[in-house]
């Protein structure tokens, strides 16, 4: 039983006394130290900074998702990368009402479609007052349902509106506030340009976190699809909703299809344009994502080569100067494993003490980029995995480049040592 | 010469030591034969290329000997490992050293301390051990100073301490006055002497008479042999100083 105690205690002292002796070489000679691990700090607080940073976005993105839902779709003109389209107008390409006509019907796991007819931002008045900037849209039935946006008071619009191109319209309640309209308005009238509305509801105002928009006042205008050409040639896209989140895919590869036939698109050819989900979004954002990661990682990865060979050579530098020291260790009974032993944890607690800095740096760097205005990575924080392999990195460093002195150390004869100047 | 009624400590058996520098191979030991008993009290002293050190770092257990047989407290010491090697220093050997080689940034228990960092058993009780010890040199109250606040006869008591503090079978001295002036090396032989009459076995490793004359026993060593190995009073050299300092002072 003691035998067996033997071996984890005896491991246990080397470990407790190597750690002790290195802390205190280290604090002995503390310039050299800060200045050995100041390349495995960069490393390592760049590393942080830079998972930080992504994973603020990605949690911004995912509680994008999550608020707008799993299986809405948007469909929008976009030139194609490659072939004789790729210079085309966006005149040339943009959509004509028609073209979403029938997709209900031929798109079996498409639910809902709303068309929606952007028409950009106007100023909008309502007696002495005006907001400048509002975004108005053209929009059908449909949407409340596919963005999850009901009606507070009033009504939506009715498919007579839509018929009869009515001047009607939804507001939302920042703008109705800041319009000074009654807090019941419906009835009332405001201004979109020149033309007069009358408001039949209060739509619900968005959600705050809107990736793509930081920060700035943000008020919308909705009105009858139709309607929106009365005010000027519509930029012209669709909403969609997939019957639910496991068939989204199979919804966006039954719109694509459909809109290349009704596009004439050619077998072969580029689409010219984009059936995008948010679920397609993120994976596109996972992607850039790595590839950030893998670029940050080969910058993090040269620092740290870079200070690992640092820490090689202050090793290196230390067992020569301790030379003396090893020899009398030896010459008391010190065994070459408890030399060897002795010299790589010296190695390996110096770049965790360059680690433990260089994840405070790193934490100092995710606060100043969560504080940079409208750069949306106000969400950055340094997830515990990241610390974790900071820390590894930093120890593999150490016992990677503080190998090769420790093993000079132990192989050091005692005599010669000894007799070392 | 034998002393029938104490223990065999160590026992030298046609000890070679050859170094092979080039082409040229150096006879360091030549045929040495040796046994040491317990609590004998020995200066090996020879001029510099006799052998002394070689003989010191083999006695010693830091270099193995070329041919011949070693045995130090009954156990075979040629034909060990390199890690029983370092046991058998850790546990059997205590080095006093010319320049001390104290740990300058440690103080005088923690330097005292270092051989039971390497212990199998001596480590949970090394601070009581090395108070203990420090105290048996005379150095209680200086536990807590670093070698630069300690004069140089300290420094060499905290070594000695150091070289005690694993119960050694043979404290193992070399030049132990070597960078002392003659004030404080009395000063260390008597506790030297001290030791001796403690039961401790001694081996020192010197060229001055004035060192050698404390010892029991004195070898001379000669191109890598034992020119003399005698009780010492009857060894020529030292009585011959002897008899030059008892003259001098009349």
């Amino acid at each position: 039983m003691i035998a067996l105690l033997r071996i984890p205690l005896a491991f246990f002292r080397l470990f407790y006394q190597s750690v002790y002796l290195a802390l205190g070489q280290i604090w002995t000679n503390k310039t050299r130290s800060i200045l050995t691990t100041i390349g495995i700090v960069i490393g390592v607080a760049s590393v942080t900074a830079v998972i930080a940073a992504l994973t603020g976005l990605k949690t911004k993105i995912l509680t994008q998702v999550e608020t707008f839902g799993t299986n809405t779709i948007f469909v929008y003109p976009s030139r194609p990368n490659t072939g004789p389209l790729r210079n085309a107008s966006w005149w040339s390409i943009r959509f004509l009402p028609e073209h979403l006509d029938g997709l209900l019907e031929n798109c079996p796991d498409v639910s809902r479609l709303s068309r929606m007819a952007h028409v950009g931002r106007h100023t909008i008045r309502a007696g002495e007052k005006s907001v400048e900037n509002v975004n108005v849209t053209g929009i059908e039935h449909s949407y409340h349902e596919i963005e999850h946006r009901p009606i507070l008071t009033g009504r939506t619009f009715s498919v007579i509106d839509d018929e009869q191109v009515r001047q009607v319209c939804l507001i939302d309640p920042k703008l109705r506030d800041k319009l000074r309209l009654d807090r019941d308005c419906i009835g009332q009238v405001i201004r979109i340009g020149h033309q007069a509305f009358s408001v039949v509801g209060v739509i619900e105002q968005r959600p705050e976190m809107r990736f793509g928009e930081g920060g700035e006042e943000y008020y919308e205008v909705f009105i009858p699809f139709k309607t929106a050409f009365k005010l000027q040639e519509p930029w012209i896209g669709a909403y969609a909703a997939s019957k639910d989140a496991a068939v989204l895919e199979e919804a966006q590869a039954e719109i694509k299809f459909f809109l290349r036939r009704i596009r004439n698109i050619k077998v072969g050819e580029p689409d010219t344009f984009r059936v995008e989900s948010l679920k397609s979004a993120l994976e596109t954002f996972n992607q850039i994502a790595l590839v950030v990661t893998m670029v940050a990682g080969g910058i993090v990865g040269i620092s740290l080569l870079v200070g690992g060979v640092g820490i090689m050579n202050i090793m290196l530098v230390s067992v020569s100067e301790r030379t003396r020291e090893i020899g009398l260790r030896k010459a008391v009974g010190a065994k070459k494993s408890a030399i060897l032993t002795q010299f790589l944890i010296e190695s390996v607690v110096l770049c965790f003490i360059g680690g433990l800095v260089g994840v405070g740096f790193g934490q100092l760097l995710t606060m100043a980029i969560a504080n940079i205005p409208k750069v949306e990575l106000d969400l950055a924080y340094i997830p515990l995995w990241a610390i974790a392999i900071s820390f590894g990195f930093a120890g593999s460093v150490g016992i990677f480049f503080g190998m090769f002195p420790a093993i000079k150390a132990a192989r050091l004869d005692p005599i010669e040592a000894l007799r070392h100047e | 010469m034998t002393q029938k009624n104490n223990r065999l400590i160590i026992q030298l058996k046609d000890v070679m030591r050859i170094y092979k520098v080039g082409i040229e191979r150096i006879h360091a030991l030549d045929g040495v034969s040796l046994d040491i008993w317990e609590n004998e009290y020995v200066a090996i002293m020879g001029p510099s290329g006799s052998g002394k050190s070689t003989m010191m770092n083999v006695l010693g257990c830091l270099d193995r000997p070329t041919a011949g047989s070693y045995m130090l407290d009954e156990q075979d010491i040629t034909t060990m490992s390199d890690a029983a090697l370092a046991r058998v220093r850790n546990e059997r050997i205590g080095f006093v050293f010319q320049s001390f080689e104290l740990l300058g940034r440690l103080s005088a228990l923690k330097n005292v301390e270092i051989p039971l960092i390497y212990s199998r058993d001596g480590w949970w009780s090394r601070r009581k051990r090395a108070k203990q010890v420090l105290e048996r040199v005379g150095l209680s109250d200086r536990v807590k100073h670093k070698p630069n606040q300690l004069s140089g006869g300290e420094k060499q008591r905290v070594a000695v301490a150091r070289a005690l503090i694993c119960n050694p079978s043979i404290l193992l001295a070399d030049e132990p006055t070597g960078n002392l002036d003659s004030k404080t090396s009395d000063g260390i032989l008597e506790l030297f002497d001290q030791l001796h009459r403690e039961g401790q076995t001694i081996i020192i490793v010197t060229h001055e008479e004035s060192v050698a004359c404390h010892a029991k026993r004195i070898i001379h060593m000669k191109d890598g042999r034992i020119h003399s190995d005698l009780p010492r009073e009857q060894d020529p050299v030292i009585n011959s100083v002897i008899n030059n300092e008892a003259r001098q002072e009349k």
